[in-house]
């Protein structure tokens, strides 16, 4: 393990694992979560116990504060829009207003001294709903007759994604084979270990609000709140401290925080929620609860010439802020090609409205089901054309660049194929298979599955915008400012919650300055100390706050530079900044750059006006996006008398660009792979037929365990991207993109004995018996 | 609602007084009556373990423990783990093997593995690793906290 660096040693801070400047506070119990705070007003919402129906009152004991709908007067709804694909706008009240279309809707809001006592009183006030039928399957959804869940829906379809290759048809019937995948991706919930919840707190100075949540993008909850409620942006800050994880289940608005935020205004006081684990099951957003069925033609040596795709995505109840339900149907369209060279494409993307939790991002978001959908039409393929899983990849992976997808995608420079063979060789794939036959003559059924994926990281406004996103995302914005004692702040719009970004950006600026990373402060999280900018998701904060922390760290050497050839009567090619010096290259002139620093304050007049006084510069950096990659290995042990899966080795190469802080990028991986091994094995959200949810608790929704994560093997290419000017690709959501489709794919080649095919996530005991016991019978 | 009886816990050597009610969870009284942060609650039925304390030297769910359980017994959080600058062995190792990255399950793996280890120095591995798996981590996919833990109990034993 590497530890902090000595001074002076010429190394660069960039490439090395230093620990994380996080740490010391969290180890030892100093982290501040939003739920740490304390408030004078308790928040407890109540929620639809039903699936569907009309809201006709709302009855509260006597004496008790209990707002609705009918209170919030000029509360706009949440109304995310979209501007293509044929979106239907539907708006949700932050309170149901007269109409509940999901379980653990949010009704109405208690106010009380305590938590203790809002939870009492909100267990006594009773809701008059006239149930109504409730769909809550997406296919059941788009049926003639299904119930509407929005009446301005018609057919459940809120949008309509299509797509087609000028040359599909002639492509398609010159085929040798057709193969085809019908493939289930069950719902899931992100989990994090720290529910959501929010405090706001009214300054009646100021007539300021300062709300505190558990966030992924403080600034458009700023944005978002002030729209909904109607009043300045200036009025309102939003912090994210500490925060619990997120997964992207904390980069939506939730109607809760526009609840909070009304409340402290009418309050003049405090005011705070904590969602409890139940609520974050039942309401706290949803994923991957995807159809797909995905054909596949080939040639007669096995290429893919042309993909065919259907899907239907349940977004649930409502369009999720600020990315609309479009984020998954419409990622799936664009991205189901993968890593495979295939230029004629065919697509039906539809977003499905149901009466279940809205669905938003989870890490990866559409590219766990699509990887897993894609990787299974290609062993399908290798079996149907007698060819090595590995041997089909090679003849279809994508190995120019760049490469054009069928869709107009630029894919730059990977290393799909490279990854492969790596995983390969490092597997010992004949020894395996060796051991293979061994182990089933004596009835031990091993498998092996291999993913390969590309993972798009780090993408800017214009990629936001091809979707017709009314809210588009994509650049960043940092201010490097060193301040009169020669320390430094760095204030980012990103909002990191668990990947070390104070640590590798304070890395980046240490090299371009020539100071240690513990001078560097890295603020973030919070509306009035960091610049506007769009949060922590998509494998985007270290490729895009990177890049314009490296801007605005160059503009900083630029002008430390300039005023160290001043002082020191140099040529500024012949300053160089290191060690925390500014040096006359082959003198031993210097002068300390933290002296450079306040004189840029308090002796600016030595300059003659050729500098501005000061020390801050900013950077902006809005990238086109560049593509991680990587394969991913399983091998799994699957016990048929009881459907039990057993994990037994875990195998990734990876290709993420230059890498910052290679133990930061490793725990990266690591964790999207236990949530891809959770994905495939464990995690499922379950409604029944009426929308009643059958998993609110974590005994009956299962993230995975030490138990079920085997020891993780880490190989690295690292191809630096031309598409980011740190050279760095994301890799935040490799982990869970990959491993779902590794496991699957190794839980059907060890059940190939029995001709059983498993193309459901997450494959449970019960649906590996069942489909064993299907075998038997059919035998 | 019911009526408010006094407890004492005393958490990291020191004695708080409070009033509580009898459904008044050890973790909400360690962190709302008594101020300690540290220890945090992530599902309150009992399945992550955020909220583990040690409780008379056991590794203890405080959110199934109700406060007046706990009267008089001897308590220790995460903030009472460091010798005052000197961090804990196991402290030492989660932060030396990126043991944690959004920090929330940390308090609760920290005292869960310091409790079973000081209770049982010479615990097997495959022991350990089911201890392990009685907590919930969603960030760091358990490698590196499996790698901070056995790297702690070899200090632990050392020392």
């Amino acid at each position: 393990m590497s530890t902090h660096g000595t001074k002076g040693t010429g190394m660069t801070w960039v490439g090395r694992a230093i620990r994380r400047v996080e740490d010391p506070a969290l180890i030892k119990g100093q982290g501040r979560f939003t739920g740490d705070l304390s408030a004078v007003h308790w928040v407890r919402f109540v929620r639809s116990p039903v699936a569907s129906g009309k809201l006709s009152k709302v009855t509260a004991p006597d004496g008790t504060t209990v707002i609705t709908a009918a209170d919030l007067t000029g509360v706009k709804k949440i109304t995310p829009m979209l501007h293509k694909f044929n979106y239907k706008p539907i708006g949700q009240p932050v309170l149901a207003e007269n109409v509940v279309r999901f379980v653990g809707e949010p009704v109405a809001a208690v106010v009380a001294g305590s938590e203790e006592s809002a939870e009492d009183i909100a267990d006594q006030v009773e809701l008059t709903i006239n149930e109504t039928a409730a769909v809550a399957d997406a296919r059941a959804a788009l049926k003639a007759g299904a119930p509407l869940v929005h009446a301005e829906v018609p057919a459940n379809v809120i949008l309509e994604g299509k797509f087609k290759s000028p040359d599909f048809d002639a492509t398609w019937s010159s085929a040798a084979k057709i193969l085809r995948i019908e493939a289930r991706s069950r719902r899931q919930n992100a989990t994090p270990i720290e529910p959501r919840g929010g405090h706001a707190v009214y300054d009646p100075a100021t007539g300021r609000v300062t709300l505190t949540c558990a966030t992924q993008m403080p600034h458009l909850t700023r944005t978002a709140i002030c729209d909904i409620i109607g009043f300045p942006e200036s009025n309102l800050r939003v912090i994210a401290p500490d925060v619990g994880g997120g997964f992207g289940q904390k980069m939506s608005l939730p109607g809760e925080y526009v609840v909070l935020v009304w409340l402290a205004r009418r309050l003049r006081s405090s005011v705070a929620w904590t969602e409890d684990r139940r609520e974050n099951l039942i309401a706290g957003y949803h994923s991957r609860d995807q159809y797909i069925t995905l054909e596949g033609a080939f040639d007669k040596d096995a290429r893919l010439l042309a993909l065919k795709a259907d899907i239907v995505s349940n977004i649930g109840a409502y369009s999720c802020f600020p990315t609309t339900c479009g984020v998954e149907p419409l990622m799936a369209m664009a991205e189901m090609p993968g890593p495979y060279d295939v230029q004629q494409y065919q697509c039906l993307a539809r977003g499905v409205i149901t009466n279940t939790c809205t669905m938003a991002p989870y890490r990866g978001v559409s590219r766990p089901v699509i990887t897993f959908t894609l990787e299974r039409l290609m062993d399908k393929a290798a079996r149907a054309f007698a060819l090595d899983p590995v041997d089909i990849r090679r003849r279809n992976l994508i190995d120019k660049f760049p490469y054009k997808s069928a869709m107009g995608l630029e894919y730059d420079e990977a290393t799909y194929k490279e990854t492969l063979e790596m995983a390969v060789k490092a597997i010992n794939l004949p020894a395996f298979r060796k051991r293979q036959k061994e182990d089933r003559a004596q009835g031990r059924y091993l498998g092996i599955g291999f993913a390969t994926f590309s993972e798009r990281t780090g993408y800017g406004s214009p990629a936001f915008a091809a979707r017709g996103m009314e809210i588009t995302p994509g650049w960043e914005t940092v201010i490097v400012s060193v301040d009169p004692s020669g320390f430094v702040e760095v204030r980012i719009g990103s909002s990191p919650h668990g990947q070390g970004l104070r640590t590798t950006l304070a890395q980046i600026v240490a090299d371009e300055i020539g100071i240690t990373p513990d001078m560097i402060k890295v603020i973030h999280g919070d509306t009035d100390r960091a610049p506007y900018g769009w949060g922590t998701f998509a494998s985007r904060s270290l490729v895009i706050s990177g890049g314009a922390t490296l801007i605005a760290a160059r503009k900083v050497r630029t002008k430390l530079i300039k005023m160290a050839s001043h002082l020191l009567e140099a040529a500024p090619d012949d300053i160089v900044l290191a060690d925390g010096v500014a040096k006359v290259a082959g003198t031993d002139k210097t002068i300390a750059i933290a002296k450079l620093a306040r004189e840029a304050y308090t002796q600016t007049h030595r300059f003659n006006g050729e500098i501005e006084p000061g020390l801050t510069e900013t950077g902006h950096y809005d990238p086109p996006g560049t593509f991680s990659n990587a394969c991913h290995t399983a091998i799994v042990d699957v016990d048929v008398d009881t459907g039990h899966v057993k994990v037994e080795k875990f195998l990734v190469a990876e290709d993420a660009g230059r890498i910052i802080n290679p133990m930061i990028a490793d725990g990266q991986v690591h964790g999207g792979i236990a949530q891809g091994i959770g994905n495939a094995l464990l995690e499922e959200i379950i409604y029944d037929e009426n929308g009643g949810i059958l998993t609110a608790t974590l005994a009956d929704y299962l993230p995975p365990s030490a138990h079920e994560i085997p020891t993780i093997e880490l190989h690295h290419i690292e191809t630096p991207s031309q598409n980011s000017i740190t050279r760095a690709k994301g890799l935040g959501e490799g982990g869970a993109i990959g491993a779902p489709a590794a496991v699957i794919n190794a839980i059907n080649d060890a059940l190939s004995p029995f001709g059983v095919e498993i193309d459901e996530m997450p494959a449970t005991p019960q649906r590996i018996r069942a489909a064993l016991r299907n075998a038997e019978k059919a035998a | 609602m019911s009526e408010s009886m006094p407890v004492t816990l005393n958490i990291n050597g020191r004695d708080y007084t409070i009033a509580v009610e009898a459904r008044r969870t050890l973790a909400d009284a360690i962190r709302e009556d008594c101020g300690q942060t540290g220890t945090h609650i992530g599902c309150e039925h009992g399945i992550c373990g955020a909220c583990t304390v040690i409780v008379d030297g056991e590794p203890v769910r405080s959110c199934l423990m109700f406060a007046v359980q706990a009267d008089g017994k001897k308590i220790r959080t995460v903030e009472g783990l460091a010798d005052g600058d000197k961090l804990h062995p196991m402290q030492q190792a989660f932060m030396d093997n990126h043991g944690l990255q959004c920090g929330f399950c940390t308090p609760g793996f920290l005292m869960l593995a310091v409790g079973v280890l000081e209770r049982e120095r010479d615990i097997s591995d495959e022991d350990l690793m089911d201890v392990l798996a009685s907590n919930l981590c969603r960030c760091t996919g358990y490698q590196n906290i499996v790698k901070a833990v056995r790297a702690a109990a070899k200090e632990m034993r050392s020392g």
